[in-house]
C-alpha cells in the first residue's frame, strides 16, 4: 500500500492503520482543526463494534469534514454538496445489510442538505450521521452557516451574523431520529462510545460534534484554538436525557452535551419489507 | 407475484412500458419524485418492484432521487429514476457525479414543454441539448429517444445494457405523447431478452484499480462489500480513484471518460432508415417526431419528391459520420423536432455546408403536423 515500505517499517504501526488509506496521508486538515479527532473517534467506534469492515461504508458530501471519506479504508463515497444522505439512503435501501455512516459537516448537512436530513430522520432511515459542527464553512474560507451563532463574524457577515442558528438535536428529534447525541472533540471517549452505540442502533442516528475551525472561524471571532477547547471544557454540561428544546448553543449559558434521544421505532427498510410483503432483511 | 418479464401482448402507455422494460432488464431499485408527465413510471415501479424483490422509494426531491439511485448502483443493483423538465434540471449536478464516477444507471425523461414550468401536461423535445450538456464540465453521455410505447419497453432495456456495459448514466428521452399514449406493446419471452451486466473485477484485490480501463475502455466495477475498499469521488481522480489535483490527472481522466464512448461509437449508435436508398431529401428525426417524419416521407413521395427518413434511436453520441456521408449525396437535410432548433444545429454542423440543413420545429405543446414538412419541401426543392 505504501510507496516506501522501508521507511514505513521503521515507524510503529498505528492501531487504526487498517482503517486508514495510509497512502493518502498527509491529510488536508489544518493544524488545530478538530475534524481529525472526530474522524479517529469514528474509526475507533467502527473497530470497537467488531463488525466485519466490508459491511461498512462511509458517505460524505463536500467540505473539510467530508474529506473523511477519502481517508477511510472502507468502501467510501465523496459525493456532491449536501447529497450524502440521499446517496447513503440509496445504498441502505438497496442493501439493508450494510452499515452506512454519513460523515460530513454542518454546512453540507444542514444548509444545502437540510431537506434530506429531515426526511431521512422522518423515515427512520437506518444510517448513522456524524456531523462535525464547526459553526462555519471552513473549506471556502469561513462564510456564515446555518449553525453560526447570532452576531458572529464571518466573511459574509462582516458586521456580525444577523441570523439565528439551528438547534440541531431539536431538529433531529422533531424530524423523528431514533438516536440523538452531542459531544465535543474534547469528549473523545464519550464520542467514541456514542458513535459505537449509534452504529448498533437500528434507525436514524445523529451525532453532532462541536469542533473548532481555528483558521476560518476562531480567528475572526477572537477565539484562539485553546480558547475554544476551554469553552468545550468549562462551558458545557453533560446531561443525558435532556430536553432537546434546551440544546441551543450558547456558551455563556452553558451548552448541553450527552444523549438526548434513544428510542425504538421501525426503520425505513423494515417497514418497506413488511408493507410490501418482502422477506424481512435481518440486521 | 408476477414474473419480471410479462411475456405477451399488452395495451399500455409508454410510461408503463418504460417501467416494464426496466423490470425486464433487471432493475431492482427505483428512486423518484412525482412529476407530470413521468409520474406513471414511478407509480408502476412502486407496484411492480416488490414482485422482483426490488425496492421503490419516493424521495423528497429529484436531487435526492438521482443521489439515491447512484448510491444503490454501487451496491451492485441496477437502478433507475424517471422525471420531466424541472426535475431533470434538478438532477444535472448528480448526473455529472454519475458520469465522473462511472456509475451505471438509467434516467427516463418524459419531456414536456419548457422553459420553467412551461406546459406540464403537453409534449416537447426541448431538453435534448440539456441531455447532452446539462451538467457542468465536459463529458460524454448516451441518450435514446423512443417513438412509441413499444420503443419505451425496448429502449429502457437497451439503456440498462448500455449503462452497464459503458458504466455511464443513460438517458431515455421520451416525451409526453409517447409517455401517455396507449398502444400495443409486445413483451417477448424472457429468453429472447439479452441482458448485459457491468464487468466485475477479478484478480488480486490489493492491485485493483477502480478506473483502470478494460479492453473496451471500461473499468470493471466492484460492489460495496466485495472487499475492494473503493474510494469514489467526484473530484478529478487517478485510476485508483484517489483525488488528483493536477492538469495531467484531469487530462487522463477525461481521456478515459470520453474514450470509452468515442471509441465505441459503432457499438453504441443506433439509427433506422426509411426509404433512404434513393433519397435526396432526408428528414432527420427522433422520438415522437419520427412519426411526423414517416408520414411526411410518404406524402412527399406522392408528390414526386425522393424523400427519406433517418431516425436517430441514439441521439447522443451523435451520428456525426453518418450525417456527413448523407450530406455528400443529398439536396438537403430537414430536422423535425419539437423545439426551436437543437439537434438541427448538430445536423447543420455535421453537414458542413455540403448540403443545406433546414428545421421544422415548434415552440412545443403538440406533435408537428407532417404538412409543415411538406410545405418546406415544396418551397425549397
Ligand atoms: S479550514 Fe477550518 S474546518 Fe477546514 S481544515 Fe482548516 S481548521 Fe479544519
Amino acid at each position: 500500500m505504501t510507496k516506501n515500505p522501508k521507511k514505513y517499517n521503521k515507524q510503529p504501526v498505528h492501531p487504526l492503520d487498517d482503517l486508514i488509506r495510509t497512502d493518502r496521508i498527509p491529510h488536508i486538515w489544518c493544524s488545530g482543526c478538530g475534524i481529525g479527532t472526530v474522524f479517529s473517534s469514528c474509526l475507533k467506534a467502527i473497530k470497537a463494534t467488531e463488525i466485519p469492515y466490508n459491511r461498512f461504508t462511509m458517505v460524505s458530501g463536500i467540505g473539510c469534514s467530508a474529506r473523511g471519506a477519502g481517508y477511510v479504508n472502507l468502501d467510501s463515497f465523496h459525493t456532491t454538496h449536501g447529497r450524502a444522505i440521499p446517496f447513503a439512503s440509496g445504498i441502505k435501501m438497496a442493501n439493508p445489510d450494510l452499515k452506512v455512516i454519513v460523515f460530513s459537516g454542518d454546512g453540507d448537512l444542514f444548509a444545502i442538505g437540510g431537506n434530506h436530513f429531515i426526511h431521512a430522520a422522518r423515515r427512520n432511515m437506518d444510517i448513522t450521521v456524524v456531523c462535525v459542527n464547526n459553526l462555519t464553512y471552513g473549506m471556502t474560507g469561513g462564510q456564515v452557516a446555518a449553525t453560526t451563532p447570532n452576531n458572529a463574524n464571518t466573511t459574509t457577515t462582516p458586521f456580525g451574523n444577523p441570523d439565528s442558528p439551528f438547534n440541531l438535536p431539536l431538529m433531529a428529534y422533531a424530524s423523528g431520529a431514533s438516536y440523538v447525541a452531542r459531544w465535543t472533540i474534547l469528549h473523545t471517549r464519550d464520542l467514541t462510545d456514542s458513535i459505537n452505540e449509534a452504529i448498533n442502533k437500528k434507525g436514524f442516528s445523529f451525532i453532532e460534534v462541536l469542533s473548532p475551525c481555528p483558521i476560518n472561524y476562531g480567528r475572526r471571532n477572537k477565539e484562539k484554538p485553546l480558547d475554544t477547547l476551554k469553552l468545550y471544557q468549562d462551558n458545557t454540561i453533560i446531561k443525558n436525557g435532556a430536553d432537546p428544546v434546551t440544546a441551543d448553543i450558547d456558551f455563556n449559558r452553558g451548552v448541553i452535551l450527552g444523549k438526548f434521544v434513544d428510542t425504538e421505532r421501525n426503520t425505513c427498510d423494515d417497514m418497506y419489507a413488511s408493507t410490501c410483503h418482502r422477506p424481512c432483511s435481518d440486521d | 407475484m408476477k414474473p419480471a418479464v410479462l411475456t405477451g401482448e399488452h395495451y399500455i402507455t409508454g410510461d408503463v412500458a418504460c417501467a416494464e422494460g426496466a423490470i425486464a432488464a433487471g432493475c431492482k431499485f427505483f428512486g423518484a419524485y412525482p412529476i407530470t408527465p413521468a409520474t406513471e413510471v414511478a407509480e408502476h415501479m412502486a407496484e411492480r418492484l416488490p414482485d422482483v424483490n426490488g425496492t421503490f422509494i419516493q424521495m423528497e426531491d429529484e436531487i435526492a432521487a438521482i443521489a439515491s439511485i447512484l448510491g444503490a448502483a454501487w451496491t451492485g443493483t441496477k437502478s433507475m429514476t424517471a422525471t420531466s423538465g424541472p426535475g431533470f434540471s434538478l438532477m444535472m449536478e448528480n448526473l455529472g457525479l454519475g458520469v465522473c464516477t462511472e456509475t451505471p444507471c438509467v434516467i427516463i425523461n418524459v419531456q414536456r414543454t419548457g422553459p420553467s414550468t412551461g406546459l406540464p401536461t403537453l409534449t416537447g423535445q426541448g431538453d435534448m441539448m440539456q441531455a447532452r450538456w446539462g451538467s457542468h464540465g465536459d463529458y460524454e453521455i448516451i441518450a435514446l429517444a423512443p417513438a412509441s410505447p413499444q420503443d419505451c419497453f425496448y429502449h429502457t432495456i437497451l439503456a440498462f445494457n448500455l449503462s452497464e456495459k459503458y458504466r455511464v448514466p443513460v438517458l431515455v428521452m421520451a416525451d409526453e405523447i409517447v409517455g401517455h399514449m396507449s398502444e400495443k406493446v409486445i413483451i417477448p419471452d424472457a429468453s429472447k431478452i439479452k441482458l448485459i451486466d457491468r464487468p466485475k473485477p477479478r484478480g488480486r484485490k490489493d492491485r485493483f484499480k477502480l478506473y483502470e480501463p478494460g479492453p473496451n475502455g471500461v473499468a470493471p466495477m466492484p460492489a460495496i462489500g466485495d472487499g475492494y475498499n473503493v474510494h469514489v469521488t467526484g473530484l478529478t481522480h487517478d485510476e485508483r480513484g484517489y483525488p488528483a489535483m493536477s492538469v495531467e490527472a484531469q487530462e487522463q481522466m477525461m481521456t478515459n471518460l470520453k474514450g470509452k464512448i468515442r471509441n465505441n461509437l459503432d457499438d453504441i449508435i443506433e439509427t433506422e432508415e426509411y426509404k433512404m436508398d434513393d433519397a435526396d431529401i432526408v428528414i432527420v428525426s427522433y422520438g415522437i417526431s419520427v412519426r411526423t417524419g414517416l408520414t411526411a416521407v410518404d406524402e412527399a413521395r406522392k408528390l414526386g419528391y425522393k424523400a427519406g427518413l433517418l431516425r436517430l434511436v441514439t441521439v447522443w453520441p451523435f451520428p456525426e459520420q453518418m450525417i456527413k456521408d448523407i450530406a455528400e449525396r443529398v439536396r438537403g437535410l430537414i430536422t423535425v423536432e419539437i423545439n426551436l432548433g437543437q439537434v438541427h444545429y448538430e445536423v447543420e454542423r455535421c453537414a458542413g455546408g455540403k448540403a443545406p440543413a433546414y428545421l421544422v420545429g415548434s415552440a412545443g405543446g403538440k406533435i408537428i403536423h407532417p404538412d409543415k414538412v411538406i410545405e418546406l419541401i415544396k418551397e425549397t426543392f
